[in-house]
């Protein structure tokens, strides 16, 4: 019995014909006169370029060193009025060094919780895999610092730290360079929006709503 | 509530005639297009090598195309080695059944589904439907569609056709008949219809066990599968459920990862006029304690096999449903997305789907024709499809016939019924500008009675005069003018040359 697979290989040949004889391969196929950048930046420019277009897309970014990093945090949950927080379990702990244990509950990262543990969870805190800076994204591939993808998704409120400056890349073809495909990838640009009313963009839907973007500059 | 259906829709110029009449359509279509229009291109003047990634992303997609088979087989070992399970399906009922057997196989009865145009061709919904299946669907703009038992109107934004105002009714009036209730005196404020959609479907993302979605790319050399999207209910259908079913038209393909930079730089400027969409999610196979557990995906030809035989109308399958050519076209503008009478409504729809589905119905030929041929179409498309080039070319065949494949088979098209005119006065047009001399008693004799022309064609050409006068005939033909013009003798004569 013909399956459908190879009527449909089959019926594909039959439209394309017999190949052409001596075709390129394909790194020289296509012409990619694009640019990988757009621009020379220095490290400092590249920084703030990634601040100003997360801030255009409404992230809220905060800018700091590794000493005060700590205090950020807490301070970020404090604003937000968070009593839960859930964290990858490879977090660096100083991270959280100053949050009030009074104040907040921290969960890790377990695959025993269930979702509506974690729909009852306020915020989260994680690292990334890169942020770039053209396009206002950041990267998270389930790597060191960042957890399994659903504690980035279901609590609301996401602060997620960024080291600058080697984490910063200018452009999306110097980005994906540095990403291994066959790890699950979320690029996210700012917090949850849509566009599906009167194709005007208004944030927050399912995702977080509040994305506090902390830069760290070593 | 399975949705509406396009089954049964009339022809374009029918369908188009009834939405004109509609004032509070026009004014939402144009409210929304032109919002939009302006700010793609500010996203787009943004980046200086537009051209060449419009150019770069046209011949990535062609070369896909012209080795599809290599490419999905390549795809097929990937996904298979990364632990997803590759199905074929040769039509819409193929992939129904296919994707109907795969929920029921998991015991499961209600499935999240992430927005996608190839579950909206198939006519996914209602075939999960007839075998006691709930289809959720979680982009807003879907719901809003889904809510009110409606037909999508636009390839992004299903919904566009309905304002604000019209969006609170509808939640108002239908959310509890699904799930959890519209809040009580709900506004009409974008955010707060977005809370409303947002408290509805979270209990049902907690507890979804099966989710479907669509692809925007699927990488052949690693597996990897692309979904982009901006609410964040993509992440919840492709993150949290047991098992993923993605259907994905087999050309959705790209060779290699690297090959994203091109079109993760021109979709989302093209389609929300944004740097970067909110989210992108992307996933290779399973991955051990993260997402879902079970993935399969279910390749679809329904179509898009026959499309490819067709040398100038296989760049339709370069398209990457970014919807900038409805946004632009004066056509959609006008009479909105259901005249279309499929879910690939505007320009692109006007060449794709007579393509996928053949030109034997007469909305199907019609669609050709749902056009002024401006060409901003082509203009803002991202993988430079040339739209008008293809309208043409599909206007002969449906009055020439052809020869076309379908399913795998040569076959002879023949002419459409309903053209016999046209094809007459072409023919005529053709005797009479290979013969001058009949030509040009022919254009004394139209000269000549100029002022007995009526304004309005008689007979079978009355259509085409129904929304054109018939241009007046000046008082002497070119032809005939040529000859008797009388040549200045001071003036400077032709080739640079003067009269002493």
């Amino acid at each position: 019995m013909t399956t459908s697979r190879d009527q449909i290989l089959a019926r594909i040949r039959t439209a394309l014909g017999p190949p052409a004889d001596h075709q390129p391969p394909y790194e020289h196929a296509i012409t990619r006169t694009y640019r990988t950048t757009h621009a020379t930046r220095t490290p400092r420019e590249r920084t703030a370029l990634l601040a100003d277009n997360l801030t255009d897309y409404r992230a809220h970014v905060h800018h700091t060193t590794p000493d005060g990093l700590p205090a950020l945090i807490a301070r970020l949950l404090a604003d937000h009025g968070s009593r839960t927080l859930i964290t990858p379990t490879d977090l660096p702990p100083h991270w959280l060094s100053a949050i009030p244990p009074s104040d907040v509950e921290i969960r890790t990262d377990d695959p025993h919780l269930t979702h509506h543990d974690l729909d009852t969870t306020d915020s989260v805190v994680t690292g990334c895999a890169l942020a770039i800076a053209e396009t206002g994204t950041i990267v998270l591939d389930t790597g060191p610092g960042q957890g399994h993808r659903r504690i980035t998704l279901i609590p609301d409120h996401h602060i997620c730290v960024i080291h600058a400056p080697h984490q910063i890349h200018d452009s999306l073809p110097q980005a994906l360079l540095h990403l291994d495909p066959t790890h699950p990838h979320t690029l996210i640009s700012g917090p949850s929006a849509t566009s599906d009313i009167e194709l005007d963009r208004v944030e927050g839907v399912h995702g977080p709503r509040t994305l506090d973007a902390v830069i760290v500059t070593e | 509530m399975s949705g509406g259906t396009f089954m049964g829709m009339p022809a374009f110029p029918q369908a188009a005639k009834a939405a004109l009449a509609d004032t509070r359509l026009r004014a939402n279509l144009t409210h929304a297009t032109h919002t939009i229009r302006t700010k793609r291109a500010t996203a787009v003047a943004e980046l200086d090598d537009w051209n060449d990634l419009r150019e770069a992303g046209k011949q990535i997609k062609d070369h896909t195309l012209a080795h599809l088979d290599t490419y999905l087989l390549q795809l097929e070992a990937a996904v298979t080695t990364a632990g997803g399970t590759v199905h074929w399906a040769t039509d819409a009922d193929d992939a129904n059944r296919i994707i109907t057997d795969l929920v029921h196989a998991t015991g499961h009865t209600e499935v999240v589904k992430v927005k996608s145009m190839a579950t909206q061709e198939i006519g996914l919904n209602h075939a999960l439907e007839q075998a006691g299946i709930t289809a959720v669907e979680t982009d807003l703009a879907e719901l809003i569609v889904q809510l009110d038992d409606d037909l999508p109107s636009h390839i992004l934004v299903p919904a566009i056709h309905k304002n604000r105002a019209q969006i609170r009714d509808i939640f108002t009036h239908h959310m509890h008949h699904w799930g959890r209730p519209a809040p009580d005196n709900l506004t009409d404020t974008p955010a707060d219809l977005a809370e409303a959609a947002r408290l509805h479907l979270r209990e049902k993302f907690l507890r979804a066990k099966v989710a479907i979605s669509g692809a925007n790319f699927m990488i052949a050399e690693t597996g990897t599968i692309v979904v982009l999207e901006s609410e964040g209910n993509g992440r919840m259908c492709l993150t949290l459920p047991d098992t993923l079913i993605t259907l994905a038209g087999i050309e959705k393909i790209l060779p290699t990862w690297q090959d994203l930079e091109v079109f993760l730089q021109t979709l989302p400027r093209s389609s929300t006029a944004e740097r970067m969409n909110p989210y992108t999610t992307t996933w290779t196979g399973t991955t051990p304690h993260d997402g879902p557990q079970n993935f399969h995906l279910v390749l679809l030809d329904n179509g898009r096999t026959n499309t490819l035989a067709d040398p100038t109308g296989r760049q339709a399958l370069r398209c990457i449903r970014c919807s900038a050519c409805l946004n632009v076209c004066p056509v959609y503008e006008r009479t909105g997305g259901h005249t279309y009478g499929s879910p690939y409504p505007g320009p692109i729809g006007a060449i794709l789907t007579p393509q996928l589905h053949g030109t034997t119905t007469p909305l199907h030929a019609s669609l050709p024709y749902a056009s002024t041929l401006c060409g901003a179409c082509y203009d803002v498309c991202p993988v430079a499809i040339n739209i008008p080039d293809i309208l043409i070319h599909l206007r002969e065949r449906i009055t020439q016939g052809g020869s076309a494949q379908q399913q795998g088979r040569k076959v002879t098209v023949k002419p459409a019924k309903g053209h016999a005119a046209e094809r007459a006065a072409m023919r005529t047009a053709q005797w009479a500008l290979t013969h001058p001399t009949a030509l040009g008693t022919a254009q004394r004799l139209a000269t000549t009675t100029r002022r007995l022309h009526p304004r309005r064609l008689p007979g079978p050409g009355k259509a085409w005069t129904t929304t054109r006068d018939l241009p007046t005939l000046p008082p002497t033909a070119f032809r005939a003018w040529w000859k008797t013009r009388s040549l200045p003798t001071s003036a400077p004569a032709q080739n640079g040359r003067t009269t002493p």
